[in-house]
This record gives C-alpha cells, structure tokens and sequence, in this order.
C-alpha cells in the first residue's frame, strides 16, 4: 500500500507535473510498449532457437542459431579450433589484469611488471612456437582477440605519448614546442584509414630488402600515431584548467621542471580530463574495426565474413546485433568506470 | 657587507610596459623589509624577481652573493633557500596537508621519507595546525591554508622568506592567527620581505619600510620616520587612504 502511494507520488513529481511532460510521458510509454513487444516476437516468440538455415528463413523471428553456428568464428576468427583455448585464455588473463588494474590500490609499479608480464605471455599463447605450442600464424588471429589487443597496447602506449606530446605542445623549447604543434595538427589532419593504409603500404617500401614488419604490427603503429595525437589535446586541454599559482609554488619551492610536471601539474590535469579521455578510448575501440581495410580479421570483420557464408545468407541483422552487443558491454564498463573514477576523486576534493 | 639580497638596478619590462624602473634594494641578515604601494605599482613583480619567478631585463639581482642568471641549477639551489608565500595559498589540492609539506623536502632535498615527515610534524607543530595533518586542503579555511602554507615553505629551512600580500584574501578574523606566525618567524630572526597592508604588522616587526608607486622605490625608511614623517605627498596620501 506504501509503496503504490510512493510510486504514484513519483510518477506524478517527475511524469506527469505538466501538461507538456504527461503528453511526452504517454508518447514515450507507447513508443517503448510498440518496441519492446516487436523485440519479444522476434527474439522470442517467432525466433529459432533449434533448427537449421532453412528453418530459419521459414520464420518471422531471429535466428539465433546462426549465432551459436558462427559465435566460434566471429569471436576467434581462422584460429584454429584445435587452439582455441589459447586466445580464449589470452582474453581471461587480459580481462582479469584489466579489473586488476581498475582499482586504486593496485595503482603501483608492480602493476605494470605484472603487465609487462602478460604481453609476454599473451604473445607466446597466441603465437606458439615454444612450449611445444604448435605456431599460429598472426594472419589466423582474429576477432576479439585481436580487437582487444589492437586497443589494450594502444592505449597503453599512446597514452604516455599523448602525454609528453602535450608537455611539447607547451614547452618553452621552441624546437619541441613546432615538432609537437606539427605532429598533432597533421595528425588529426588526416583520417585513420589513411594512416592504417600508409603504415600497410608505405611503410614496408621504407624498410630495407628482407625485412617485414607484421601486419598487425604496422596496424597498431598507425592505431598509435593516430590515437596519441588526440590523447595529447585531451591532456593539454588539463594542463591549461591548472592555474598558474600551481605551477609557481611548485617551482618556489626547488622543484625542478620534471617533478613539477610528475608530482602537482599532471596528477591535477589528468584527473580533470578523465571524461574526454575515456571518450577518446571508446572511440579508440570501436576505430580498431577500421583495420578490416588491410585486410586484418578483428571483431567486426569476422562478423562480416560469416555473414557471406552461402549457407547462411542473410542473417545481417543477428550478426550485428550480436557484435553490437559486445561494443556495448566494453564501452558501457568503461564509461561506467570513468564516472566511479571521477566520483572518488570529487571526493577527495580535487579542487581548492 | 652581509647583505643576502642585492637588488641593482633592476628594471624590468612586461612586452613595453614598464613594471620596475631601476630599483635599488639591499636586505642585510635578518632584516626586516615591508613593502607597500598601491595596486598594481610593481610590488609582488619586485619580490617574485628575488626567487626568479619573474625574469628581469637589466640590472642585477643577487641572493647570497650569487647573481641571478638563467642557470637552471642556479635558479633551483636559490629557491631553496628562498621560501616564498602567496596571496592565494597556492596549495597542491591533491595532496594532504602532510604531502603538501614533505613534497618539497623529499624530492627537492632529496630526504627520505622520515626525515621528511619529522620535519613536517615539526613545523606543523608551529603552526598549530598539527590536528589537521591529514586531511586535504580544501577542508581547510583560509587561515588554516595560509599557516600551512608558510609551514610548507619553512620545511626547505630557507634563509629568506618572501610574503606576497598573505593576508589579503584572508577574511578579517583570520588576519592575526597568521600575522601571529609570521611575528614569530621574526623574533626567532628570519630574513623577510613583506609585501602587506597590515600597518600594525609592519610597526611591530619592520626594520624598514620601503614604499613603491609605478614601479619605483618612492621611498625607504624606518617604520617610526616612515609613519610618522614620511618625506614625500604620494606615501602621506597612500598612508591617509590606508589608516582612515
Ligand atoms: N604576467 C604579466 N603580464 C603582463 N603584465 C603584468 C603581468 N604581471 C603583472 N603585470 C602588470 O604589472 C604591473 C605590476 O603588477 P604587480 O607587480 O602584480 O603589482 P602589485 O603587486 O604592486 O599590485 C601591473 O600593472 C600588472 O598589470
Ligand atoms: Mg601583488
């Protein structure tokens, strides 16, 4: 009985306190029933859960078999179903280092040792050749693997460029200063895929006879490049919200440049810019997809190549949704995290 | 002859406009130096040019015999011995009260982290505000940040302290806990340059007063001259507007 009555005082505060927001209430409710009994039918009521393509093409719903058919392939790409465990352990580790990593008191330097650690090991999992692991070729890996591993080691590496990119942009060297200024207006200059396609093509003309750089390789330089120039105006957009007196007192007190920057500017600036910089490494991780242009099999272009198998023509829409849904489960976590980060440090009272 | 800071000729630009014009200005071990002006007449430009944070076209600045140049290494040893406090506080918003105090010494110094925290406890203790040792400051009222500042500064053992207007932003109840601190610092023989408005401060504690107007040293005497017959019309105006 309380509770109804609390429901509809609620209801009435925040649905229906005007004319205006009743009509917009009542609309939203129609829309969302008209959506969410649609869905139902189709992934419910009409979907095949049991059944081949044919039975598939027969129904109105989803064909959900088509995602338990192809679930393997769209996750681990030609990886060969004998080593499949492999990545699959590769993704377990990474994720787990990755919650590790998430909380406050695992911020120390054994931390990264343990990270260093698992790039080894990840390396050696996915590649074999040792430990009387058969070899896996880089051209078979694919899927999520490969797109984690495109993002994680990209923000690992262009987040520190970014970084001294924005302490260049704004040193008092002047050499520095235009090699920086330079580097990350070029940069955003040009599209991702035009660097993705000059690090596949241009770049092994450069190297001497003989030598070849992996593919994968080359794609997360370009990735690199192209991330820590946006990553450095995210961290210079922080260094500019710290006021001066900050950076006076520091230097009034003996510190020299490097200290000043490590212990009081930056540890300010890069709590401020926590949203744009979560934002950067969202769009990061879905622009890892744009790797399907040289030809390397990452999430999305594993989707893509079930989709073209003749026996299962025309599941388009299962296919994305399902891949839909992983992006969202990643991105979603870190946007989550992002504001659990700013909560705790508001808290502490960043901010005189 | 034992003059810490020797201030010749000093002139000192901002693009065209003329901030300091030829100042001249000698601090003996231990003295006492007020300086005041009106707004905007070149005072906090003046005293930053002691520990560099301004740098000056001509003339010559010297602390401890050692002339002012752009030498790094130069610039970091004098900061050591020259402690400066601000207006503002400037304290780091992300450190506790005991960070902000052993940042300077740990790194600066390059103490360990005991000896650092002894020291911090110490003039923590000073400063009476040892209760508050870990909390941010943010949490802290004015009063409470400027004392915490100064203690920062005195964890380096400067030689010279450099006060920018410390109690201006302060409001009025807060004035005396820390003028009481910088009284203190005096008595025990501390080399200090005030820049304030406190004319009590300044009759208790000042050797001499020294009195600016457009970037020039308009003035310089003792306090008991400078308050009773100052010499020229602009300080007898500024100390009317000021005392009334
Ligand atoms: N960084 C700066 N750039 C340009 N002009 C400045 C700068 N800092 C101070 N000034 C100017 O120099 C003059 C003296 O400033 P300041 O030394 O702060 O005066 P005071 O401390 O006596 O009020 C003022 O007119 C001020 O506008
Ligand atoms: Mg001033």
């Amino acid at each position: 009985m309380f509770k109804s009555k609390a429901l509809r005082t609620w209801c009435h505060k925040n649905l229906f306190n005007s004319k205006m927001n009743s009509f917009l209430s009542v609309v939203i409710v129609v829309i969302l029933f008209k959506f969410l009994s649609y869905f139902y039918a189709w992934f419910v009521t009409n979907a095949v859960w049991i059944g081949d393509a044919a039975a598939c093409r027969e129904a109105s719903g989803a064909c959900v078999v088509f995602i338990k058919e192809k679930y393997n392939f769209i996750l681990f790409g030609f990886y060969p179903r004998a080593e499949i465990y492999r990545p699959i352990l590769c993704i377990v580790l990474l994720l787990s280092l990755v919650i590790y990593s998430s909380y406050e008191k695992n911020w120390k330097k054994c931390t990264l040792i343990l990270w260093a650690l698992l790039f080894l090991v990840s390396t050696i999992l996915m590649g074999g050749g040792i430990f009387s692991l058969p070899i896996v070729e880089s051209d078979q890996w694919g899927g999520l693997p490969l797109t984690l591993i495109l993002s994680v080691v990209g923000i690992f590496v262009s987040y520190p460029l970014g970084i001294v990119l924005a302490l260049g942009r704004r040193s008092k060297m002047p050499i520095i200063r235009i090699f920086s200024t330079c580097y990350i207006e070029l940069i955003r200059g040009v599209p991702m895929i035009s660097l993705l396609f000059m690090s596949s093509v241009m770049f092994p003309l450069f190297l001497p006879e003989g030598v070849v750089i992996d593919k994968i390789i080359r794609a997360q330089i370009a990735i690199i490049m192209f991330v820590c120039a946006y990553m450095a105006e995210v961290v210079r957009g922080g260094l500019q919200a710290i006021p001066r007196g900050q950076y006076e007192a520091a230097e009034a007190l003996g510190l020299n440049y490097f200290q000043t920057m490590r212990l009081v500017i930056l540890p300010q600036a890069l709590k401020v810019v926590i949203p744009p910089t979560v934002n950067t490494v969202i769009g990061m991780f879905k622009d890892t997809s744009l790797v399907i242009i040289i030809a390397l099999f990452d999430l999305m272009s594993t989707m893509k190549t079930a989709l073209k198998d003749p026996e299962w023509l025309g599941f388009n829409v299962e296919g994305y949704i399902f891949i839909a849904l992983i992006y969202f489960m990643f991105c979603f976590s870190m946007g989550k995290y992002s504001r659990t980060l700013e909560k705790k440090f508001n808290r502490k009272g960043t901010l005189t | 002859m034992n003059q810490v800071i020797e201030i010749k000729n000093l002139s000192k630009w901002f693009d065209d406009f003329q901030v300091l014009k030829d100042i001249n200005l000698n601090v003996k071990k231990g003295e006492k130096i007020v300086i005041c002006g009106p707004s905007g007449s070149g005072k906090s430009t003046l005293i930053r040019c002691v520990n560099r944070l301004e740098v000056h076209q001509e003339g010559s600045v010297r602390v401890n015999g050692i002339e002012l140049t752009d030498n790094v290494e130069v610039i970091e040893s004098t900061r050591k011995v020259v402690g400066m406090v601000f207006q503002h506080f400037n304290l780091f918003p992300h450190l506790t009260i005991l960070e902000n105090l052993t940042l300077a010494p740990m790194w600066a110094k390059k103490l360990n982290k005991n000896e650092a925290l002894e020291i911090a406890n110490k003039y923590l203790d000073i400063v009476q505000i040892a209760d508050q040792a870990h909390k941010y400051p943010g949490q802290l009222s004015g009063g409470q940040k400027q004392r915490v500042a100064i203690a920062r500064s005195l964890c380096l053992k400067p030689e010279i302290m450099l006060f920018d207007e410390p109690t201006s932003a302060l409001d009025p109840e807060m004035v005396k806990e820390v003028l009481d601190v910088m009284t203190k610092l005096a008595e025990e023989g501390m080399t200090m340059i005030c820049v304030t408005h406190e004319m009590g401060f300044a009759k208790q504690v000042a050797d001499r007063m020294v009195f600016m107007d457009e970037g020039k040293i308009v003035e310089e005497s003792s306090p008991e001259e400078f308050f009773n017959n100052p010499k020229s019309e602009r300080t007898k105006k500024f100390l009317n507007q000021i005392l009334h």
